[in-house]
């Protein structure tokens, strides 16, 4: 039997909401994937859609973004420009061709463990039924 | 001379002796076949060079910001004065500082598809209302304009000037809707991701990172690129096709609710890639999202410095 595609995803998550939905998750012993790679970010506002184009550069076969639900912002507004940027930045990445769903995004608060496990759960099955990307990846040896 | 090359001399020959502007931007008569050279006059002697024909490709408004302190008076189409206006909300240029003579325009002449149809040196070239006439060895050669009408121009939906202090001639009518003015994009999202991919790359990899694109595009002004920056390096030099693709991926995400589709980057490209799809593609989720055009009002907030609370949020988890 082949081996199961086990996806590699980055996880951008907000300090203040989804990294803490993240530790519950965890201390509540809640099981979820173990596909990601947690990237802690003071805010969502603070992803700047180049680091979408780079994690897909370098190698993630697909990119989670998740923070606080939309006036929940523990900056007030920056999940609302983020909100903005991610939409316009996934569809430029769906129009060149990057499969949609390789990029995804969600809003996770601080109480919301079991919300966290299933996101990771969905944006895992995702991506593992799309396949490792290879579109817009750089080879370690291409010079 | 045509009626608007005439009255443009007359304007700026005005402007200039009455010290309202310290230099008018405009267009010259090109040193190489079916262009426009752009020229800045500076003497009210000097406004004889100014022209205006359909080879008036370019975004003037690019050249603003070299005359930052300067009182200028510039020619400008549709799209131009878009640009001027998007200057202005992001407070690079001071509309105070700025003449604008609006011109209606009834779409520019792509240079590239009449050089592929009448090659390099043709020995006359004479515009008469919609038919083009080319004399190449010796043999005269009438073609329809609008077999060479640029993309953009094609596809356009602001020929009139938007923000101006005065305008020449009468109003242009539009000639295409808004439905059609997406239909290049439309068409290409019906393809597949994996056709879509196959032409990204391959246009992509024709780029040899002249930066024309960049340096043509009147958006493109910050003092240090990303692609230029060390420190954080987000893209390595060289060719790859994946550092190419972020390169084009990226500044045209910069272009975001700023972009007036004038079709400069593609004008400009050495090695003709089309932009033109992602320039609609961003203008189509600007309008259809969030309900903005670029560049149509000098009040208005630039997209992503602002926001509301309930934009579309379908996309997220």
């Amino acid at each position: 039997m082949p081996e199961e595609f086990n996806p590699k995803i980055l996880a951008f998550l907000c300090n203040w909401c989804s990294y803490a939905g993240a530790d519950l998750a965890g201390t509540s012993r809640i099981q979820y994937p173990p596909n990601i790679r947690v990237l802690r970010v003071p805010c969502s506002g603070r992803v700047n859609p180049q680091f979408l184009f780079k994690a897909i550069q370098v190698g993630a076969d697909g990119v989670l973004v998740s923070g606080c639900h939309p006036g929940d912002c523990h900056y007030l507004t920056g999940n609302y420009f983020a909100r903005r940027k991610f939409l316009i930045a996934k569809n430029l990445l769906e129009l060149i061709g990057i499969d949609p769903g390789r990029v995804q995004f969600s809003w996770v608060s601080a109480a919301e463990g079991g919300k966290f496990a299933e996101v990771v759960k969905k944006v895992t099955d995702k991506v593992r039924t799309l396949g490792p990307n290879t579109k817009m990846v750089k080879k370690k040896l291409e010079v | 001379m045509d009626s608007v090359t005439s009255q443009i001399r007359e304007r700026a020959k005005a402007l200039l002796s009455e010290g309202k502007v310290d230099v008018v931007i405009g267009f010259t008569e090109g040193t190489i076949p079916f262009t426009a050279r752009p020229v800045a006059v500076a003497h009210p002697e000097e406004v004889e060079c100014l022209v205006w024909n359909r080879f008036c490709r370019l975004n003037l408004a690019s050249y603003l910001r070299q005359f930052k302190d300067k009182k200028i008076g510039i020619i400008a189409k549709g799209c131009d004065t878009r640009s001027i206006a998007i200057l202005c909300t992001e407070q690079q240029v001071n509309r105070d500082n700025i003449y604008i003579i609006g011109i209606p325009c009834e779409g520019m002449l792509s240079r590239k598809t009449l050089r592929e149809r009448f090659g390099d040196t043709p020995e006359k070239v004479e515009i008469k209302d919609d038919i083009i006439e080319v004399t190449t060895s010796g043999k005269k050669e009438s073609v329809p304009i609008s077999n060479f009408l640029d993309t953009a121009c094609r596809f356009c939906i602001h020929p009139n000037p938007v923000v101006y202090d005065e305008m020449i001639d009468d109003e242009v009518p539009i000639r295409v809707s808004q439905e059609e003015h997406y239909s290049l994009l439309r068409e290409f999202e019906k393809k597949s991701p994996d056709e879509r991919w196959k032409y990204f790359r391959e246009e992509f990899s024709k780029c040899i990172r002249c930066y024309a694109c960049r340096e043509a595009c009147p958006t493109c002004y910050c003092e240090e690129c990303f692609v230029d920056s060390l420190n954080p390096k987000w893209i390595d030099k060289g060719f790859s096709e994946s550092d190419l693709s972020i390169w084009h991926l990226t500044r045209l995400y910069h272009q975001a609710g700023r972009c007036v589709e004038c079709g400069n980057c593609s004008a400009v490209c050495p090695v003709g890639i089309d932009f033109n799809v992602m320039t609609q593609k961003l203008s189509l989720d600007a309008l259809q999202m969030f309900q903005y055009e670029a560049g149509m009002s000098i009040d208005e907030k630039p997209l992503l410095q602002t926001f509301k609370q309930d934009d579309y949020n379908d996309f997220v988890m």
